[in-house]
């Protein structure tokens, strides 16, 4: 900016910015990869004049004598609607480690300029916080000499969960013996992969994931689940016999079931189950968002929409009057369109009010279970309000629930399913065992499969966080070939399993040390302590200090 | 860990055999407490076969509120036994005023009740006795049953054996039931003590319970009366038991299918597989996950002996025809049926059930992969 120049409300400096570009003119080449990769062309080639002054040796015979010299290297732009978003593409793409992003040391001042416009920020990612409960509950219940700790690595463990409406046992008998209709249940690995759409996700890594998926059912006898988020289902998947790998999953906006209830009768196998979505932990009350960037032609043919435009879904239900309606009424027609061989489950944001609608299932007798998203769960796109404010921690919500069912005597008969921030800190198996303990019968993640599994850059930190705009760097969230074919979906695939062996070893590492392996330790909230009294007390778990 | 022994005779058996047999595996037990039950009883106990036996342990106030509250709801006494002790307790075993195992005649309003109206409200009083007791700390009741004798104490089970004269005549019994206790995790609580009863169903177990805090909150939601308590980790064992005898109808056989199901292939392969995965989802909180040995009896005077998934607890059954015994160790069997066959001693695995039927001709042995004699 010249010293003259005008200075609007808007006009910062790179100090301004959350992530400041560093570059050395000493190692760079000029090769211009980072420029090319930047995802938000935060960078450019830059023209840069430079004075210098010769001083003489002493002597004073001549003046010092200045000269001007142009140069060329990378210029970090400062106009708020290119700010380095902090991935560090640039940094990968370098031969020579020239250039990086850096984290502001003193905050930025970017954020009051957001909402150039008018128009609020939206993003992708998580809500931007580290703070973890999960993270601080701790494994008490150790067995050495009362009894013997089972060795993780020899002994036998059944780590499987049930999905689908449980009945009780003398029910279920009566039912046999009447040969009355017994809900469907399925066996799977409590690890589920949530829903994440295919539009929200690449071509590429919905491939990956799917293929990842199926090895692991079908090499390895690891019941693992991906749910397919609201966004339909490729037409070859659902003639396919890997559809019983699949949670589909049906939204306020209903994208893609026109081609999914026509698919039906050429259905090789049912789904594993249908996931109805009323809300999730990113954004509470809000729907699925899309937007226009990446509504390319696949996109907008598998959801049967036109190419190009933003998919706002909206925040509730079109047939939803009352919850009596919407849970009854979709749960059932659901359930008879796979004339009741599939489970029917909805899920819904954390809430205070998640104990209403979970009171209204144990009512409905084709209800399949309950899944809670936690305010950190993530999400292709939000508004960063909704992200960051909106939503209620997911520890205490499932306890509530959880206790509410024992209380009922139905603890066993509507599996909760919980998500949201499981493993956001990279703890993935001790968030999810906490959880479980606490009285989850399954855990879902998304944003920490896309994060292991396929090398998303995203963080609590505000770093990355485009994969609203289609401008995904490494090609999970992106619709732009020339972007997501950076994604080989065979490694995807690999690290897929990676993370579910690595995960399954851990849990392991856990549960045995606790006694435990003939059965998943759902509600073995004796094991579970915390160094925080409120929250032991709030969780009803030991305080341990 | 605790040490059991159970026996199950043609004839009727002193329970101090019983006591001998805890004290040869005195290795095992830290002689915190004793616990035993005793059935289909000689003597006195003989001729009210079906009338309720209440036992337990009262002080003076408590023997008063007793009678009062019996007396108010119409029950008659008929036999009355009581442990009277001479001498000064052992070291380690309280002072008690009554050891007491009465005889009641129901009031005559239970005769038009069917036999379970009649067991809920044996068990009501059962509870509704604890209760009192729990609140003024006068009186401990271990069992308000027919033909069914629980003497509990803490203590050298061999001490407490000769201080309460357990050899004495009166309490010879066909089915005998002893644990020497080796106090763990929770403080010394006569409740506590196995083994433990409901309705007729007993079962003692050896091991810690690690699955115990979601079966307990299964259990006692389920709204079945006496599913309740639970100062002992290993009660549940007996209340899943009675769940399955009782709110099931299933056999002895199911048990084990319901504490440890079948998994995978075993399953997959097993011919009421249908049966059995219903029964193994419906029944998850119920699965326990040890390391445990348990040893029950059922209403008919069955005897068993299941070990959980892990078998890691030691357990053996043998005998002879007329008298086998179910003991934690052979040393065990040893003190109590040194003549027996050794070579068909039996210590059932991680998929087996040991049975002996009320005739105490054989052990039969119950294997899970086996198809279920159930009406399916």
């Amino acid at each position: 900016m010249q010293p003259n120049a005008a200075i609007t409300p808007s006009t910062l400096s790179r100090c301004d910015f959350p992530w400041q570009v560093k570059w050395d003119i000493q190692t760079c080449t000029l090769c211009g990869r980072c420029t090319s990769v930047c995802p938000v062309n935060a960078i450019e080639p830059g023209t840069f004049r430079k004075r210098s002054i010769e001083s003489l040796v002493p002597g004073l015979n001549k003046m010092p004598e200045s000269s001007f010299k142009v140069y060329h290297g990378i210029r970090q732009k400062t106009d708020p609607g290119y700010a380095c978003v902090g991935c560090g593409m640039c940094n990968m793409v370098c031969p020579n480690n020239a250039i990086e992003p850096v984290g502001a040391k003193f905050g930025d001042t970017l954020k009051f300029h957001h909402d150039q416009g008018g128009l609020s920020r939206t993003r992708g990612g998580r809500r931007n916080s580290g703070q973890s409960v999960l993270d601080q509950i701790k494994f008490l219940r150790i067995s050495m000499l009362t009894d013997p700790a089972l060795d993780a690595g020899r002994h036998e463990f059944e780590m499987k969960t049930l999905i689908g409406r449980i009945l009780p046992p003398a029910k279920v008998l009566k039912a046999r013996k009447d040969k009355g209709w017994v809900p469907p249940v399925r066996e799977i690995y409590p690890l589920l992969i949530g829903g994440m759409s295919f539009g929200a996700l690449s071509p590429n890594m919905w491939e990956g994931l799917q293929m990842g998926v199926a090895y692991l059912n079908e090499e390895l006898n690891m019941p693992v689940r991906m749910c397919t988020g609201e966004g339909g289902c490729p037409p070859r998947l659902l003639r396919s016999r890997f559809l019983k790998y699949v949670i589909l999953q049906i939204a306020s906006g209903y994208f893609g079931w026109d081609e999914i209830v026509h698919s039906i009768p050429h259905m090789k196998e049912d789904p594993c189950a249908v996931e109805i979505k009323y809300g999730q932990g990113a954004k509470p009350g809000d729907g699925g968002l899309l937007q226009w960037h990446k509504v390319n032609k696949l996109i907008a043919a598998i959801r049967g929409v036109p190419p190009g435009v933003s998919l706002p879904s909206p925040p509730t239900h079109q047939t939803k009057y009352s919850i009596e309606e919407a849970v009854a009424k979709m749960i059932q027609s659901m359930s008879m369109a796979w004339g009741f061989r599939v489970p029917v489950y909805p899920k819904i944001s954390a809430s205070s009010t998640s104990l209403a609608v979970l009171n209204n299932l144990t009512r409905n007798p084709y209800a399949s279970g309950l899944a809670i998203d936690g305010e950190d769960g993530g999400t292709g796109a939000a508004y960063n309000v909704s992200m960051n404010h909106m939503g209620h921690p997911i520890a205490s919500n499932v306890r509530d629930c959880y206790l509410n069912l024992v209380k009922l005597g139905m603890q066993n008969e509507i599996p909760i399913i919980a998500g949201g921030g499981t493993g956001k800190n990279g703890n993935l198996s001790a968030n999810a065992a906490a959880l479980i303990m606490l009285g989850a019968s399954a855990v879902q993640v998304g944003k920490y499969i896309m994060q292991a599994a396929a090398g998303c850059l995203g963080s609590e930190q505000d770093r990355c966080n485009i994969c609203n705009i289609g401008r995904c760097p490494k090609g999970i969230t992106s619709q732009d070939p020339r972007l997501y074919r950076r994604l080989d979906p065979e490694k995807v695939a690999q690290r897929v399993v990676d993370v579910y062996l690595s995960f399954d070893t851990e849990l392991k590492k856990i549960v045995a040390p606790l006694g435990r392996s003939t059965s998943l330790p759902i509600g073995m909230s004796d094991a579970l302590g915390i160094a925080d009294k409120a929250a032991a007390d709030r969780l009803q778990i030991k305080y341990v200090v | 860990m605790c040490r059991l022994f159970s026996l199950t005779s043609s004839e009727p058996v002193s329970p101090i055999k019983a006591v001998e047999a805890l004290d040869m595996m005195k290795e095992g037990h830290d002689g915190s407490g004793i616990g035993l039950f005793l059935s289909e009883l000689d003597g006195p106990f003989a001729q009210f076969r079906d009338l309720p036996i209440l036992s337990g342990i009262f002080t003076q106030s408590g023997m008063r509120r007793l009678e009062d509250f019996m007396s108010a709801k119409g029950f008659l006494t008929r036999y009355r036994l009581t442990l009277d002790v001479k001498v000064e307790p052992p070291p380690g075993t309280p002072k008690r005023e009554i050891y007491l195992i009465q005889v009641y005649e129901p009031p005559e309003s239970w005769q038009d009740l069917t036999p379970e109206e009649q067991e809920r409200k044996m068990t009501q009083v059962r509870l509704k006795l604890r209760h009192m007791g729990e609140a003024e700390q006068d009186m401990v009741v271990f069992s308000f049953w027919p033909d069914v004798v629980m003497i509990k104490e803490v203590g050298d089970p061999m001490e407490i054996g000769i201080y309460l004269g357990l050899h004495r005549e009166e309490l010879f019994a066909r089915r005998i039931m002893a644990q020497g206790r080796q106090n763990t995790n929770y403080g010394i609580n006569l409740y506590a003590c196995h083994p433990f009863f409901i309705q007729g169903i007993t079962t003692m177990t050896n091991g810690e319970n690690t699955a115990f805090v979601p079966i307990k909150e299964y259990l006692s939601t389920q709204g079945v009366t006496g599913y309740e308590g639970y100062q002992s980790d290993s009660e549940v064992f007996t209340h899943i038991l009675h769940f399955a005898l009782k709110e099931l109808n299933l056999g002895i056989e199911a048990y084990k299918h319901i504490i440890t199901p079948l998994q995978g292939g075993y399953l997959d392969h097993h011919p009421d597989r249908d049966f059995l995965s219903n029964l193994k989802q419906s029944c998850r909180r119920l699965i326990i996950d040890g390391p445990n040995c348990v040893i029950g009896c059922l209403p008919d005077k069955t005897m068993f002996m299941v070990q959980d998934r892990k078998k890691l607890r030691p357990g053996i059954v043998g005998g002879r025809s007329g008298l086998f015994a179910f003991s934690s160790e052979s040393c065990g069997l040893d003190a109590v049926v040194p003549e027996r066959d050794k070579t068909k001693d039996f210590q059932p695995m991680h998929l087996d059930t040991a049975i002996v039927s009320p005739d105490c001709k054989e052990v039969r042995i119950c294997s899970q992969t086996q198809p279920l004699p159930l009406q399916l």
